[in-house]
């Protein structure tokens, strides 16, 4: 038997990686990322000649939980039609016995590296505003995300937002959905292994509890999910989500911290971080419309539901909100005093 | 996309060979033995590596600690005592080699007895010869992390070896021994120089079907790898993590 070098066990290994794309449309082109489940791939689609992202699985076969997991991923994708979800093309299992699906090929940057960019914080909120839009549909459809954060979200060159990787997606069994009728009976048990993920500081996590499985990420799942209650979740547990998103838009953090370096939030968007991200689910918003109608009503100066104010922050708001005209006024009077002065003298 | 979309077609997918786990702890000594042989071929390098390595054992008392760990291991059914669900069975053979090696008396024991091992020939020379060409530092004192890495490239170096033999054979026996000679000059030469024009030029070969050649028996390679590393696991899950770490999924 020949002896493999450690660089032919690396030939070896990089010549395995490669998925056998024989008898698709497909060319393959580069890898763009590495998740949990699998590979992300540039490929070409030949008869269309268009790029796409193709997304496989590591291992063959098409009955395993990964296998499953990316099944009814791309069947929830393919139910969610969408402006910000990304859309599905086409799935199935390739010569080499492994499972992928093709979807649209998003070229943008992920939202952690694309507000790095975005200074004004009524941009953000606009941004936050469009994520929260594919939310809101998603459950609408009676889909739950249950791993909203920024490496999740991509945004376009024009701005547009995309919710990506729907690989952890709870099916609700009492929507008025279709989605529940393409997706797998089990789909709201969750017993399945996860595996590390490379996107950053957070990491995608599985644990086995007494309850159930926790998967999620720190800092962005909320507690009962991280408790593993899966059987409890619902839109509230994305709304939880939603908050640290925010927070981290807002400050670069996921949690309330005071550290330095990081600026004070404003009162109204703080309490509605604080509301999204209550402790207990009956505590936080009963919906994402709610959530962004804070949101929307903040970026038109009115009062947010999250915070009762004191007559000083309502006049304050006042202000803000009237500032041109209390401005044009306050000229007015002032030039009024002025000439009236000079017409006494 | 329907249930028939993402189901393999045709026979090209055997089904799986059994989990050697499963095979050792059944009744009929036939599939034991053969399961025990599996388990030998793929670890009795990585075990003899280790013992030289961790326990800087000279060649000769290696190679008697290497026979006697699997001979113990028939003999004393370590594997019944394998839990899938609390380790890799990688994980549990290395521990189960350091116990043995820490008991040596009674190994040594077991050698006069003359305990019967699976019928796998053990190269020694040749793997003593590779142990030699392992880059380490021989002062090195090993630490955990160490152990397990030390390890784990062993078994990998095995059982990529074992499919490669594989993959030799079945080029034989269908009559593609030219897509293996391609192979073992591009992959597992793994020399940096030479390109897939130099190949075709080499076999007067157009450079499309140099790119499919390869393209096949990395394929097969591929499959049968993790078809021999399914073999060795005890559970779906232990696989999904082994095939992770033999194929460097993680790292990347």
């Amino acid at each position: 038997m020949k002896f493999l070098s450690d660089s032919a066990l690396e030939r070896l290994r990089e010549g395995a990686e490669a998925p056998d794309l024989a008898g698709t449309r497909y060319r393959l082109l580069d890898r763009i990322a590495r998740g949990g489940m699998g590979v992300v791939y540039a490929a070409e689609d030949e008869n269309l000649q268009r790029r796409v992202a193709l997304k496989v699985l590591d291992v063959p076969g098409s009955d395993g939980d990964l296998a499953n997991r990316l099944i009814r991923e791309a069947r929830v994708l393919a139910a969610l039609e969408h402006p910000g979800i990304v859309p599905v093309h086409d799935g199935g299992t390739l010569a080499d016995g492994r499972v992928f699906y093709t979807m649209k090929f998003v070229e943008g940057r992920r939202l952690d590296k694309y507000i790095e960019s975005v200074i004004s914080i009524p941009d953000r909120l606009r941004l936050f505003l469009r994520i929260c839009d594919a939310v809101a549909f998603a459950h609408a459809r009676g889909v739950l995300h249950r791993d909203l954060k920024p490496a999740n979200i991509m945004v376009g060159p024009f701005g547009e937002v995309l919710v990506m990787d729907w690989g952890l997606a709870k099916i609700l069994r009492s929507a008025d959905s279709n989605v529940a009728r393409v997706a797998d009976p089990e789909a709201t048990i969750f017993e399945k292994p996860n595996q590390p993920s490379t996107d950053g500081n957070t990491t995608e996590i599985s644990v086995v509890t007494g309850h159930g499985t926790v998967m999620g990420t720190p800092g962005y799942m909320s507690p009962e999910q991280a408790r593993g209650d899966i059987e409890y979740l619902d839109a509230r547990s994305d709304i939880f989500s939603l908050g640290a998103l925010l927070r981290f838009l807002l400050t670069g953090k996921p949690e309330d911290t005071t550290a330095p370096g990081i600026s004070r939030l404003d009162k109204s968007l703080a309490a509605i971080c604080a509301k999204s991200m209550a402790a207990s689910p009956a505590e936080r918003y009963p919906n994402v419309q709610e959530m962004a109608l804070d949101i929307s009503r903040y970026l038109v100066v009115l009062a947010v539901g999250a915070h009762r104010e004191s007559i000083f922050e309502k006049g304050i708001r006042f202000y803000r909100r009237y500032r041109f005209f209390i401005l044009l006024i306050a000229a007015y009077l002032a030039m009024r005093v002025l000439i009236l002065l000079f017409m006494h003298r | 996309m329907t249930e028939e979309d993402f189901q393999p077609g045709g026979d090209r997918f055997p089904p799986t060979r059994r989990s050697v786990i499963e095979a050792a702890r059944s009744i009929d000594a036939e599939e034991r033995e053969r399961a025990l042989e599996a388990l030998c071929a793929a670890y009795w390098k990585p075990v003899y590596k280790y013992v030289r390595w961790r326990w800087k054992r000279p060649a000769e008392a290696a190679q008697d600690l290497t026979q006697g760990f699997f001979a113990e291991l028939l003999e004393r059914g370590l594997l019944d005592n394998f839990d899938s669900k609390k380790s890799r069975l990688r994980t549990y053979l290395r521990i189960c080699v350091d116990s043995f090696v820490m008991n040596e008396d009674k190994a040594a024991r077991r050698q006069k007895r003359g305990g019967s091992i699976p019928h796998v020939a053990l190269d020694f020379a040749a793997a003593e010869d590779e142990f030699g060409a392992t880059v380490m530092d021989p002062a090195s004192i090993p630490s955990p992390e160490s152990l397990e890495e030390f390890f784990e490239k062993e078994w990998v170096r095995s059982l990529f070896t074992l499919a490669v033999e594989d993959l030799r054979e079945l080029c034989k026996q269908r009559e593609r021994t030219r897509t293996f000679r391609l192979f073992e000059a591009y992959d597992l030469e793994a020399n940096e120089k030479i390109s897939y024009e130099q190949l075709s030029n080499d076999y007067g070969l157009p450079v499309t079907d140099v790119t499919n050649a390869l393209a096949w028996a990395r394929r097969e390679f591929r499959k049968i790898a993790l078809d021999r590393l399914r073999e060795l696991c005890g559970s779906e899950e232990e696989f999904h993590r082994e095939a992770r770490a033999a194929f460097g999924w993680d790292a990347k």
